[in-house]
């Protein structure tokens, strides 16, 4: 039965952050609480799930032989898709994936992408016509609010954990080896999202929070502290004072995420 | 004419309960006289009729029920609200308005709107048609303080305990106001929103460990802990 | 990539994972592990890993849909991208699609559907790992699944299946052998009324073949109905442990 997220509650939620304070007594720059568990899925090459406060994310990496692109020839591809399965929310309907979930699987390709995580030319088997297909497929168990971090964080968990087949080259054909390598990785990079409220930011906006506000702010940021990827969604704005905290705020706490996940 | 379970015995759908002339009380079922478990609980046995109480179940309105609901959506001539139940239930706006609807100059929006909650009482159901409420009576109608908690349906009167024991003990402790909905929801109304979050844990520790025994006397214990915090 | 074995039984009428021919994989069940579903439930058969949510009764949608005198009960089986050794486009198959049926005729005798008018049910199985056997694992946690949700069952339905490999009938084939093997008969089983509501068979076998297949599938179904109980009793026996230590 659907969830009687009434009028009271809203409001309730929208004077609390208002007031500094959150529904569910964090402060406005706390992260709830995570676990991962990576290798759960044996049969993939690479898998994580990742809990965040009650939202659940199982990514599973399958990595195949294919053909490169015709402008990288000598680059690895990874591809990211992102199911929000039906069973993770009575909000989910079954079917090709949505707006909603497209545009999470893009936010978290860009910020692999762009880090440059993955090292992609080690990927590489015969320049131009093979290379290792890395897939990168985004599973939500559970839908708690923000799964934009919590698919990125699990995102990157596997890849971390994942291996290829060893290989050799025989007549221009790829003949798969006993034994595996650990997939190269040169970045690890950190997403966070933060929710704004009226003139309130606050990091990691639950399920009850992101039906409240205005807009969200995503970003990712490299090893380094830079930034690699942003995006900003919902239906309001950020004026440029608020952006400028808002990007303060994200990399301090990208800085104590990083801290804690010993990336 | 044996039964297969000790009274308060905890069974499962398909659990064989009793064999011979027995009647199928609630969440039981009967085939070729004998008598199953339809639905997970305890199970029970009083002159003849066997029963099990719900550990897990769903609300199915009831006529005379109070309830508590949420505008779904504003009609044409009402609105329907979702009563935490296999079906949604309409509101007419002749019975709000306490006359007859004039589609020319009332706004049904804006005396109740996608959102609101309401205490109401079920007037009619049944299997051919959705549940209709009404907020005619007294105590009825709109709320617009307070916050809402869900528990199992089939808990509620353990809520509110013997003679209103439960009940009566969490409202004088905590100073709120609580109206228990037939339908699991609950509206708990407080001065302090600090005195509501009591009386909401109170209630949630009810529902965790509604069947174990001593229960009214560790929630009058946790009332106490907590107010002196 | 592997090889793949010429003898699934060895001389020591041993399987390759070490199981005798009428012996089950290892069974792990959760119930009510999925927050935002009515009821859930998480199965570990053998290899395979799977998660059933169950959401409604609720208001029937599309409403043209709904049946005037009896509740809707809708199942979608789908597989994780990654649950197989080749990545499995998320777009559902004409397979995943027949599955989808068939454990809905599966679990509908089990269920009062006429009690609930104009409603509906339905039933999201995810398999996250797939080893053979998973639309019988899928079965046993969609029952559940129901179950917890508070619907009311004339009974659980607990699904395993057998087949013939090497020339044997043997129980609860895993991918391999039933990639191999030369039959299978996967089967729901309602086992406080013997009832069999789920039957399907590939393969050759002589009709006795068939009985003694059906038979130890039936079996298998009774050794996992003792687990499936267990996990659902577990969810709400909890309180009662708390009630001892007070």
């Amino acid at each position: 039965m659907s969830s009687l997220l009434t009028r009271v509650k809203l409001q309730q939620i929208k004077k609390a952050i208002e007031e500094g304070k959150r529904l569910d007594q964090r402060n406005l720059n706390e992260y709830r609480a995570f676990s991962i568990e990576q290798g759960a899925i044996e049969k993939a090459e690479g898998s994580a799930r990742v809990k965040l406060g009650k939202t659940e994310v199982l990514v599973g990496i399958k990595v195949e032989v294919g053909t490169p692109y015709a402008d990288t020839p000598n680059n690895g591809v990874m591809t990211v898709n992102a199911e929000l399965v039906p069973l993770a929310s009575s909000t989910f309907e079954p079917g090709p994936p949505g707006d909603e979930a497209i545009e999470l699987s893009r936010i978290v390709d860009r910020g692999i992408r762009e880090s440059e995580a993955i090292d992609t030319e080690k990927l590489c088997i015969i320049p131009g016509k093979k290379v290792f297909v890395v897939f990168v497929d985004i599973y939500v168990l559970n839908h708690d609010g923000n799964l934009i971090d919590a698919s990125a964080m699990a995102a990157v968990s596997a890849l971390m954990n994942t291996k290829m087949h060893n290989y050799e080259i025989v007549d221009e054909e790829v003949i798969i080896k006993q034994g595996y390598t650990p997939l190269p990785m040169n970045d690890f990079p950190i997403t966070v999202t933060l929710g704004k409220i009226v003139d309130k930011l606050f990091i990691d906006p639950g399920l009850e929070e992101e039906e409240v506000m205005d807009s969200r702010l995503s970003i990712a940021f490299t090893g380094k502290g830079e930034i690699c990827a942003m995006q900003k969604g919902g239906s309001g704005y950020f004026t440029a004072e608020q952006l400028k905290e808002a990007m303060s705020l994200a990399q301090s706490t990208a800085e104590s995420q990083r801290k804690k996940l010993k990336w | 004419m044996p039964t297969f379970f000790e009274k308060k015995q905890l069974v499962i759908p398909g659990d064989l309960l009793a064999e011979g002339e027995y009647i199928a009380g609630d969440n039981t079922y009967k085939e070729d006289n004998r008598i199953y478990a339809s639905r997970i609980g305890l199970a029970n046995c009083t002159h003849k009729k066997v029963s099990i109480v719900a550990l897990k179940a769903f609300y199915f309105p009831k006529v005379a029920d109070i309830i508590i609901g949420t505008v779904k959506e504003v009609g044409f001539s009402g609105w329907t609200v979702n009563i935490n139940s296999p079906y949604i239930a309409l509101l007419r706006a002749s019975d709000v308005l306490n006359r007859s609807f004039k589609p020319q100059n009332d706004e049904l929006s804006q005396v109740l709107t996608a959102g609101d909650l309401i205490v109401a009482k079920i007037a009619s159901f049944d299997r051919y048609h959705d549940p209709q409420l009404t907020v005619g009576e007294p105590g009825l109608g709109k709320i617009t303080r307070g916050q809402i908690l869900n528990i199992t349906p089939t808990k509620i009167p353990r809520v509110i305990g013997r003679q209103g024991s439960m009940i009566n003990n969490i409202k004088k402790a905590t100073n709120c106001q609580i109206i228990l909905g037939k339908n699991g929801v609950i509206l708990v109304t407080g001065k302090d929103p600090k005195d509501e979050e009591i009386a909401i844990a109170a209630i949630n520790k009810i529902e965790k460990e509604s069947h174990t025994s001593g229960l009214t006397d560790r929630i009058t214990q946790f009332l106490n802990d907590e107010k002196q915090k | 990539m592997n090889e793949k074995p010429k003898k699934l039984i060895n001389t020591k009428g041993l399987r390759l994972d070490g199981r005798k021919p009428n012996e089950l994989r290892s069974v792990k069940i959760d119930v009510g592990i999925l927050p935002n579903a009515d009821g859930s439930a998480y199965i570990e058969h053998g290899k395979n890993k799977i998660l059933a949510g169950a959401f409604g009764p609720r208001e029937m949608h599309p409403k043209h849909l709904q049946q005037a005198d009896r509740m809707v009960l809708r199942c979608r089986y789908h597989m994780a991208p990654f649950s197989v050794p080749e990545r499995k486009s998320p777009a559902p198959s004409r397979r995943e699609n027949e599955l989808s049926k068939v454990i809905r005729d599966a679990l509908l005798p089990a269920v009062f559907i006429e009690n609930y008018p104009r409603t509906g049910v339905d039933v999201f199985i995810e398999v996250l790992q797939a080893d053979g056997g998973t639309r019988c694992a899928s079965i046993t946690a969609a029952s559940l699944a129901l179950a917890d949700a508070g619907i009311p069952m004339r009974d659980l339905v607990v699904a395993c299946a057998a087949g013939k490999v090497d020339n044997k009938i043997a129980l609860d084939l895993m991918d391999i052998e039933d990639k191999i093997g030369t039959a299978d008969v996967p089967v729901a089983y309602m086992p406080n009324l013997n009832a069999i509501t789920l039957l399907q068979m590939d393969g050759k076998l002589s009709l006795k073949e068939f009985e003694n297949a059906v038979e130890i599938a039936t079996g298998g179904c009774k050794q996992i109905y003792e687990i499936q109980k267990e996990a659902l009793k577990k969810k709400y026996e909890i309180i009662e442990q708390e009630e001892e230590v007070e």
